[in-house]
This record gives structure tokens, sequence and C-alpha cells, in this order.
């Protein structure tokens, strides 16, 4: 492949990209995001090969995209006729014959295929007509069935690489930092920190080399928000990470992912080579004279390796424990340089807010939230998959509007947000905004949204968050290691019908200091699934304890 | 002369170079604050959370490490907050269910006025303040021991739970616990730390067993020195 020296060169490559595609030619788009290959949906990309070579067709009769996860997870394999957009789901193997014959060369929908609203009992036939996808707002995962993750021409063709273009001919370095900060972009990763302040400082930083980081370590159980987003569109990823590059003034970047991603791993390791290939990273990307590479960094998966420090410590091959440190890595990092780390879904915002301009940006979102935000919807929902929400609608949507609410008519009980330390939300909180501020008081802005129906039993979700976090305690600091421990040994009495009266107010004091006293944010956070089930589910805690009951009939010791 | 910065801890104004941890400069005004596994000799660790103390820089008020946190200009520092006490109290707690039993342990218990571990004990001695890991790789230079496993599971290990190959047997690990957790007797010309026994060295010239015969490979090894030289004792030589 020739490289790109200019901007109207990438223009030029566009141009005959998309000159060589026509729209109106029927593309079939299958999913092969990890969630729908789990499904089989592997099977499918070959059956409907193998048809369309069986039955002689040409590639301007059909062709076919292998894609990342759309989102509607729960209803995969999922299959999209373009250029109607029709929209078949749990596609079998058995179906594909008939989906070339009617849907593909005739224009028939095939009824049985198409999504059944749940309420008016009518098929839905066009994608983004699914109840599912209309109140999202799927700026970052939107394209991830438009386009096959393995292919920059993909990406080019739908304006990739654009932002790239404009900031390293049309900006300077502190325009970009300017851009990102009049944004108010705020950092994925949970902290919400806000992004441009992060990267001006580590611009402003002494010392040499500087490096950049994507964290893509996602070790939250039930989150795949940050893998579908590497999986679906990992150049959006890179290009942010480029655009950081130039703006901060750095040349060498990681992306540290967990190693149970593999097909995340091998799609960015495709994009970073296809990227090198055409000249958009390496050395003077696209002839601006501007160098910045990517390494990817793989790391064993352990939640607290999503940690910065320990993440840092990791990547510099030693092993993933924090640092307690009252210094930024903007100031010392990776190999004690500055160094900016960002989540991947925050990386994934840079080249749509260069795009579109920090004016557009502000207009989605709350005051102090700006944009969207990527969540795994998971547990007793009758909607399960990735949903991408504008920030500021309120949980309550989110449960009903795009989760189509909780199966077998149950009904709701809690909402878990903010990742395994995460707090869970009642009924009567159902209407607080996804908004950082909001939900900081109950838990972070991050990865999975696990839905909970009545018969889960308050004191066992928060003994099953405690359990994981008390193994994934790195164990370096004494409040985590054991304060996390001597919890999880109350709790399993409580469930056991072994309470005492005076064990809530030890959990409740006991949990304050864990999080005062913890060295990193694992046990920063780790008493909160505690605290909040407790806050809003104490009576449950109670009749444990007092009348060695379990309400919800859980707890096993205490059903008989 | 490093420059010196003004702050104040518990409302008395303090004059401490810049650099120094809060810790540092309480301990040189005087002011106690308890700690279990910061050593001066050590790089800041951070990890037994027992020097807490309250800090406020311009608005917020917040809880950190006094062994880590430097000193800076119009600093305030408060050692005895209800927030830190609640802190110090949970972990010396935590740490009794480890060991109720050794007196640094009681004495700071009872200075903060707590009688016994609300928590089940389990007797296992060592509180993983991580002096002896870190003492060996830091200051002596050779990392014979480390930690293994994660969370409740971590404890101070030789690699592969076998004779450490690289230990020189020098004893700093015994010296530096502030548990005395780990044993070590010298008897017939054997050195025993933890139960893994070191042939010691006969002075060539007195003929008193004075020191590991692996601590004087190590010491010819880097200092270049003939082992000869090292095969007599420091009083003979
Ligand atoms: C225990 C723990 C686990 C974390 N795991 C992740 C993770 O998997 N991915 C991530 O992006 N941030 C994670 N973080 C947050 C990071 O430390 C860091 O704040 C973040 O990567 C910064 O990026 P952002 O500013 O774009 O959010 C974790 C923090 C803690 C305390
Ligand atoms: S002495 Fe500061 S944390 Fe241990």
């Amino acid at each position: 492949m020739k490289k790109i020296k200019s901007p109207e060169e990438l223009e030029q490559f566009r141009s005959e990209i998309q000159a060589g595609r026509n729209p109106k030619t029927p593309c079939i788009a299958i999913c092969a995001g990890t969630g729908c290959l789990a499904l089989g949906s592997d099977k499918i990309i070959d059956a409907f090969k193998e048809e369309i070579s069986k039955q002689g067709l040409d590639t301007d009769v059909a062709t076919i995209r292998e894609t990342g996860c759309p989102g509607f997870c729960e209803q995969g394999p999922i299959v999209v006729i373009y250029p109607e957009e029709i929209c078949y789901l749990r596609v079998a193997e058995k179906d594909v014959p008939e989906i070339i014959s009617k849907t593909v060369i005739n224009k028939e929908v095939i009824e049985r295929l198409a999504y059944k609203d749940p309420t008016s009992n009518k098929r839905i036939i066009k994608n983004f007509d699914i109840p599912f996808y209309k109140k999202q707002k799927r700026y970052i995962i939107g394209n991830n069935i438009n386009i096959d993750p393995r292919s920059i021409e993909d990406y080019i063709a739908t304006d990739g690489y654009s932002a790239l273009s404009k900031v390293l001919f049309n900006m300077s370095q502190e325009n970009v930092i300017e851009e990102v900060t009049k944004a108010n972009l705020r950092g994925r990763g949970g902290g919400g920190f806000p992004t441009g302040l992060k990267w001006k400082a580590t611009r402003k930083a002494k010392g040499k080399p500087k490096y950049l980081i994507c964290n893509a370590n996602e070790g939250d159980p039930g989150a795949f928000n940050d893998r579908a987003v590497l999986e679906g569109t990992p150049h959006s990823v890179l290009e942010g990470m480029v655009i950081g590059s130039y703006g901060i003034g750095c040349h060498e970047g990681y992306i540290y992912v967990q190693n149970e991603y593999p097909l995340a791993v091998e799609n960015i390791t495709i994009a970073i080579e296809k990227a090198r290939e055409l000249g958009l990273l390496g050395k003077d990307i696209m002839g601006s004279g501007f160098d910045f590479d990517v390494v990817i960094v793989r790391g064993g998966g352990a939640f607290v390796c999503g940690e910065e420090t320990a993440l840092i410590s990791s990547i510099e091959g030693r092993s993933g424990e924090p640092r307690a440190r009252y210094v930024f890595p903007a100031e010392r990092g990776l190999y004690n340089k500055p160094t900016n780390i960002n989540n991947v879904e925050t990386w994934a915002n840079i080249p749509l807010i260069i795009n579109k301009g920090a004016e557009w940006y502000r207009s989605i979102g709350t005051e102090n939230s700006k944009g969207t935000k990527i969540f795994a919807l998971v547990g007793k929902i009758n909607n399960t998959g990735l949903v991408e929400i504008p920030m500021g609608i309120t949980l309550r949507e989110i449960v009903y509007d795009i989760g189509g609410g909780i199966p077998k008519g149950r009904k709701f009980k809690a909402v878990q947000v903010g990742g395994p330390s995460g707090g869970c939300i009642p009924e009567s909180h159902l209407d607080l905004p996804v908004d950082f501020d909001a939900l900081s008081e109950v838990g972070l802005m991050i990865g999975g949204m696990i839905v909970m129906d009545d018969l889960t039993c308050m004191v066992d979700v928060a003994l099953y968050f405690i359990k994981f976090l008390e193994e994934e305690s790195c164990g370096k600091c004494t409040p985590c290691r054991e304060g996390v421990h001597q919890m999880r040994l109350i709790l399993e009495r409580i469930t056991e019908g072994n309470g005492k009266k005076e064990d809530l107010e030890t959990i409740e004091c006991m949990g304050k200091a864990i999080i005062d006293g913890s060295l990193c944010g694992l046990g920063g956070t780790a008493p909160n699934p505690v605290l909040t089930t407790l806050r809003y589910f104490r009576d449950e805690y109670e009749a444990h304890i007092k009348e060695k009951r379990c309400p919800a009939g859980v707890c096993k010791a205490l059903t008989t | 002369m490093a420059e010196m910065v003004t702050l104040t801890i518990d409302g008395r104004e303090i004059n401490a170079p810049a650099g120094t941890t809060i810790l540092e400069a309480a301990t040189d005004a005087n002011i106690y604050i308890p700690h279990l596994c910061s050593n001066e000799e050590l790089a800041p660790y951070g990890a037994c959370r027992l020097c807490m103390v309250e800090i406020t820089q311009g608005e917020r008020a917040r809880l950190v490490a006094s062994c880590i946190f430097e000193v800076a200009d119009g600093l305030e520092v408060e050692t005895n907050t209800e927030r830190v006490l609640n802190v110090r109290k949970l972990v010396i707690e935590l740490l009794l269910a480890r060991n109720n039993k050794h007196p640094a342990l009681r004495k700071i218990a009872d200075e903060l006025g707590v009688k016994e571990t609300r928590f089940p004990v389990e007797q296992k001695g060592c509180i993983l303040c991580g002096q002896c890991v870190r003492t060996c790789r830091e200051v002596v230079g050779v990392s014979a021991i480390g930690f293994s496993g994660r969370g409740i599971t971590r404890k101070v290990a030789t690699p592969f739970m076998e004779f450490p190959p690289d230990c020189i047997a020098c004893g700093s690990c015994v010296y530096v616990c502030p548990v005395q957790f780990i044993p070590m007797k010298e008897e017939n010309g054997v050195r025993t730390i933890k139960g893994f026994d070191y042939p010691m060295q006969k002075c060539s010239k007195c003929g008193r067993y004075f020191a590991p015969k692996k601590q004087l490979e190590y010491f010819s090894k880097i200092t270049n020195l003939p082992l000869e030289h090292f095969e007599t004792c420091v009083g003979c030589r």
C-alpha cells in the first residue's frame, strides 16, 4: 500500500474507496463481536459465504461484512441487510439460504426473523426503529455495524482519519488541547477527570520522553463496553491516540489490554499495522513530520491492573501493584516520565470532538457531563446488550425504555452501577440522571449496569461483590487486604444466619475507614456495594440478623 | 541547604526542608504519629496505613499517608481527627487479628484505646509491612525474598517456597522486622534463618565463627577482592 503523504492524498484515497462502492449494492452485515461469536455467528458467516458461492452470486449482487458489535447482544447473532437496513435477529444457519434468496435478491422481508415488539406484538423491520436503539445516541459505537473493523478502507470511507488530518495540518498543539478542554470531555475510566486538563498537565510537565497509554484493562466482571469499542472500531481509538500525542507532544504510546480479549487484541493489532502501512502511524505521519507509534502490552486481566499506577508497574515489567504516591502520572508516570493515561472510550471520543467541534459536543449531555456514555446492560433485563446513551438521561429510561424492563413480569429491585465496587441503586432513585456528579455518590460511571429483580437478596449481592474484591485486592495495604476480608467474613456469617446485632454498625464504621485509609481506588471504593445496599435495603439485613430470615429466599441456610 | 517550607501540624507552625515527608517533619518536631511500615533507610512505601493524617490544602480536606506525602508551604496537617483515628483504630484491630500478642502492636493499640480486636484472630505473626522484602532488595541488593499470593493470601516467601538461592544469610530481614517474626539462631557453625541452614565461616586466625559463608562470597563478588581476604574476621584483619 502506498503511504499517504498529505491531506489531499487522504481525501483522494477516500474518494477512490467511495467511488469503488455502490451504496445500492446489497450488503450483508453480520456481527462478529465476541458476544455474537459465542452464539455462533462465525458459522452464520461461513454459511453466507458458502451460499453466495453456491448460488454463484457476484459482488455486485451481495457482499458480506463482518462487523463489530452493534449492541443488541441479547438477540444475537445479528444480521443487517443493506441498503434497506433490514435487521434480523437470532439468525440460525438454516435461515441463511432463505435470507439470500428472499431478502437480498428479492427484497422480501422474512417477518419471523425481525424483532417482535413485546408490547404491541408488531414486527419491527428496520434496525434503528427497534426501541432498544431509539433513545440511544450512538456516536462512538454507531459505526460498529457499518464497518469491518479490520478494514481501514471501511473506516476511511466513513470519514476516518479526517480529524487527524485536520489536527496535523490546521491546528496547533495548544488548539487541540483547548478544543478537548472546551468540549469538557471527562475520563470514561471511572474518575471522570477532565481530559483536557490532564493533557495540558502532561504537555507542561518537564521530562522526556513523554508517554501515552490507553487503558483497555476492563477487569470488572460483566463489563464489555471497552472491549466492544476496541473490537468494533479500533481505528477510532488509534486516531484519538495520535491526536492526543500531537497535542501533548509525545511519540510513544502503549495500549494495555487484557489477555482475555483475543479478538480485541487481534483487531487493534491489524488496525495498527494497516495504519502504519498507510503512513497514518509511525514516522512522518501523513507527511506532517510528526512521529508517533504504539505498542500493545497484554496484561493478565486482574481488576487492580486497571488502576493507573498498577498498570504502569505492569508495563514496566513489575508486579501489577498500585504505588502509593501523591504525584500524578502526568508528572511522573511510566519510567518516571510524564505520562498521559486515558480509557479506551475516552480516546474514541477524540476524533468526534475534533470533527464536530467542541460547541457541538457540548450540546449533548448535562451541565458538567458532556457527550455519551457506553454501558454494558446486563442482569435481569429484557434487552441485555451494549448501549450508548447521551449523558443526562435517567436510569429509569435505560432500564425501561432501552432495556425493555424486567423479564417474566418480575419487579425491579436495584441496579448496580460502577463496576464491582459500585453502588446499588433502588427504585426510589431511578430518576437519577447519568451524570458524573449525580452518580458519584453511589458509584463510578463505568462498565456494566447490572439490573436485579425482586428475587435478588441484597445481602447476597453485597457478599458476591465483596468476595470478588477480596480476591482482587493486591494485598499491599492493610485496610483493603484485611478489611475487605473481615467484611466478607461478617457478611458470610449474616447470610448463614449467624449475624450479630452489632454487625451492621461494625460494617458501617469499618467501611468508612477502608475508604479513607486504602492506598488505591480498589480499597477506596470496595465498601460501596455493602454500604449502598445497607443504606437502601437495611431492612433486609435486619431480617437476616434478627429474624434469621432471607426475604428473597436466596440464602440457603435461612430458607428451610 | 534545602529550601525550607512552613506548614502547621496540629496547629503548630513548623519549618521543614522541602522534600521531607510529613512523618519526618512531625518526628523532628516531636509530634508522634504511629507507623509500622516506614523506615528511613527504605523508599517510601505507604502500606500499613497507620500513619494517616488529615490535610487541608485550599478548600479540600483529605487523608494521606504521612510517610509519603511531602511537606509544602501552607499545608495544614491534623494528626488526630476523628476520621484519622477511625482509620488507625481499624488498622490496628485488623493487624491484631493477625498478631494479637506482639508488644509493639499492643502498645499502639493501647495508645489508640483499642483493648481487643473485634475480629476473629488468626495468629499469623507477620503483619506484611514489607520491611524485610524491601530491605533485602533496596539495602542488601539481592531480592532473595518477595511477596507471593494476592489479597489475604499474600505472604513473604522465598522463590517457589524453597531454599532461597540468592540469600546471603545476612540476617537483615530478621533485624528489621518490627514484630520479630523471622527466627534466627546460630549453633555449631551454622546460622539458621526461618528453618534454612547456612554454614558459617571460621576465622582463619582466631578460629571463631564470624559470618555466613554466602555473605562473604557475596562481598568478594561485589568488591572484586579474593575470597581469602574475607576469611579472616574484622578483628583479626
Ligand atoms: C481498581 C481500579 C481498577 C480500574 N480499572 C480500570 C480499567 O479497567 N480501565 C480504565 O480505563 N480505568 C480503570 N481505572 C481507572 C484508572 O486508574 C484511570 O483513572 C483511568 O484509566 C484514567 O482514564 P480516563 O481519565 O480516561 O478515565 C481503575 C481504577 C481502579 C482504582
Ligand atoms: S508508615 Fe505510612 S503507611 Fe505505613
